[in-house]
């Protein structure tokens, strides 16, 4: 049994005054999540993936389509209390303490009363909230607000997790919690899937990613497998003012900051320059890999696709 | 009771107070006391007609302002805000939230009016010193008024449901004025012909009939009420609130959140 079987999920928004305009913001989603799995929905903004996770919630409903979940109907109520969502950018009743909240929660959750005051306490120690747990969430920041999110999508020790963005808004320490909570609960046997637009967040921690663009599935698989028909770049830096210039030839562009020389050549290139640098007795700094940004590999894939559909036009 | 709802139902309570509803107990008390001691100060005779019939009427103004500013927002504002989605990603069913959000607010109303109770029969003990039999009668009144309120409540939290606060507002004033003049509305209707007729006899019957629940005037001058109306009123606001509830199920279960 999949943790999650979409298939076919579609969805569009009428806009417009009289909303009379139609805009596809999901197009025939087909997508199987295995337990056990941490899942990254990756895709620029806009790309469709909260409106993905508020279909599977059931907070909006689909054009067409249907999904399963932990092999039940996604409609089923009973399937809730095994799952746990954080929205995008949550926000609570800030009339209740973040105690308060979470004990709410967990009464609609059907946690058992006996367990819920522990449960309540051990999870805002996971996210680092104990402290703070008789204060009004009115005072909350966001990156706080944040991390009560994550507590009440875990608070009922679900089997499936839907994380919409979790690491928005958190500081790089909050980022570094949040990805290692998310390898504990794939240890603890929990299936997680995550959205994000920064393709480094998933890149380390995802067994596969689907990567999703204007509402349309564009690949999934493991993160390296996708990224890797994308051009690789290289960045140098050597000591000096100077650029060789067989560099030049290469049509490199070179940076000069102080006494040292920052350049990125493409990674075919790299044993060229490197070379270059060598005949000049150039002092050789730094040779680091560039990671491709989700946007890089955007602009390339998109632009293959273009000229292809040229082509064939 | 189904728990969850009744989970719901005492959170919109502790919103309410933590909003500081309860804090028009205040500006009732005073303009209670002000008006006893004044009363008191002019005539013997019609004191007492005064402290209940003003009374009475500030506990229902009071609390149908009270549930038409609370009832507009139990539903739109968590959508606007977004803290409905923590929510219905659990096992909590769209219809289960309405009811749970109507108890709640009825909750809060009935406690509201207790106190307000207690302060009507305190004033009146400061202008006549003692108790009679047809004092009994404020209680039938006070009953009325709490039925009164919970068809304010679904009628707020129907409009909340679809409509935007301020919308809500106006529709469900506009219910409340029209409803307290259905009985007349209703004579009007009766006396028009034709296709006009249909019309203003339907609009007559759709409005809450307000004024069947409006006993102020006759108990105050100690006329008794009827164990059937009584009986009546109870059964046609249970039913009334009943469906304007199922309405707004209807309306928010097919509702895509923003
Ligand atoms: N309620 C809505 N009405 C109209 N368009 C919407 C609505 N919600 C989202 N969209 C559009 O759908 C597309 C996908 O949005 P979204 O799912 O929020 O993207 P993502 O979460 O990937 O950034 C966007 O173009 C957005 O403008
Ligand atoms: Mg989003």
């Amino acid at each position: 049994m999949a943790a999650i079987d979409i298939q076919g999920l579609e969805k569009t928004y009428m806009v417009g005054f009289w909303r009379k305009q139609p805009k596809c913001a999901l197009h025939s989603l087909r997508l199987t999540v295995e337990q056990g799995e941490i899942f990254g929905f990756l895709g620029p903004n806009g790309a469709g993936k909260t409106t993905t996770l508020k279909l599977l919630m059931g907070l909006i409903f689909p054009t067409a389509g249907c999904a399963r979940i932990l092999g039940r109907e996604w409609t089923d109520p009973e399937i809730k209390a095994q799952i746990g969502f954080l929205p995008e950018q949550p926000y609570f009743y800030d009339y209740l303490t973040a105690h308060e909240l979470l004990e709410y929660y967990g009464q609609l959750s059907g946690v058992p009363a006996k367990n819920r005051k522990r449960r309540v306490e051990e999870v805002l120690r996971q996210v680092g909230l104990l402290e703070v747990r008789g204060v009004q969430l009115r005072k909350f920041s966001k990156g706080m607000l944040q991390r009560v999110g994550i507590a009440q999508a875990i608070l009922h020790d679900p089997s499936l997790v839907f994380f919409d963005e979790p690491m928005s808004g958190l500081d790089p320490m909050g980022r570094r919690e949040v990805r290692d909570l998310m390898e504990q609960l794939k240890l603890a046997g929990k299936t997680v899937f995550f959205s994000t637009h920064i393709l480094s967040d998933a890149e380390a921690l995802c067994d596969r990613v689907a990567i999703i663009h204007k509402g349309r599935l564009r690949g999934v698989g493991a993160v390296a497998d996708l990224t890797s028909s994308v051009q690789g770049k290289v960045e140098l830096i050597w000591q000096g003012t100077q650029v060789p210039a067989s560099l030049k030839l290469l049509g490199v562009e070179c940076h000069l900051t102080g006494d040292t020389v920052r350049a990125v050549v493409a990674e075919n290139q790299q044993d060229a320059a490197i070379d270059a640098l060598r005949r000049e007795r150039l002092r050789l700094i730094a040779i680091t890999p560039v990671r491709t940004s989700l946007e890089d590999y955007f602009v390339e894939k998109l632009r293959s696709a273009e000229t292809t559909a040229g082509r064939t036009a | 009771m189904n728990t969850r709802i009744a989970y719901i139902a005492s959170n919109t309570f502790r919103e309410a107070v933590r909003d500081r509803v309860l804090y028009n107990l205040i500006a009732f008390a005073l303009l209670l006391s002000g008006a006893a001691i004044l009363v008191g100060q002019i005539s013997i005779d019609i004191e007492k007609l005064v402290v209940i019939n003003l009374g009475l009427t500030a506990v229902s103004l009071f609390g149908v302002v009270i549930a038409i500013f609370i009832g507009i927002g139990l539903v739109s504002k968590e959508i606007e805000k977004r803290t409905l989605y923590t929510v219905l990603s659990r096992p909590v069913r769209r219809w289960e939230f309405i009811v749970g959000k109507f108890f709640g607010l009825a909750g809060t109303l009935v406690v509201n009016t207790f106190f307000m109770a207690v302060g009507v029969f305190a004033a009146l003990l400061y202008v006549s010193h003692k108790f009679v039999r047809a004092d009994a009668l404020i209680l039938v009144a006070l009953y009325f008024i709490v039925l009164e309120f919970l068809i304010v409540c679904s009628l707020s939290l129907l409009f909340s449901s679809f409509s935007t606060p301020l919308l809500s507002a106006v529709f469900a004033f506009s219910f409340f004025v029209v409803g307290s003049f259905a009985e007349d509305l209703r004579g009007f209707a009766r006396m028009a012909h034709g296709v006009t007729r249909w019309l203003a006899l339907g609009a007559a019957y759709l409005v809450p009939n307000f004024s069947a629940l409006n006993v102020i005037g006759s108990i105050a001058h100690e006329q008794p009420v009827a164990a059937q109306l009584i009986l009546q009123n109870t059964l046609y606001a249970l039913f009334y609130a009943a469906m304007v509830l199922s309405a707004a199920v209807l309306v928010f279960e097919r509702r895509n959140l923003k």
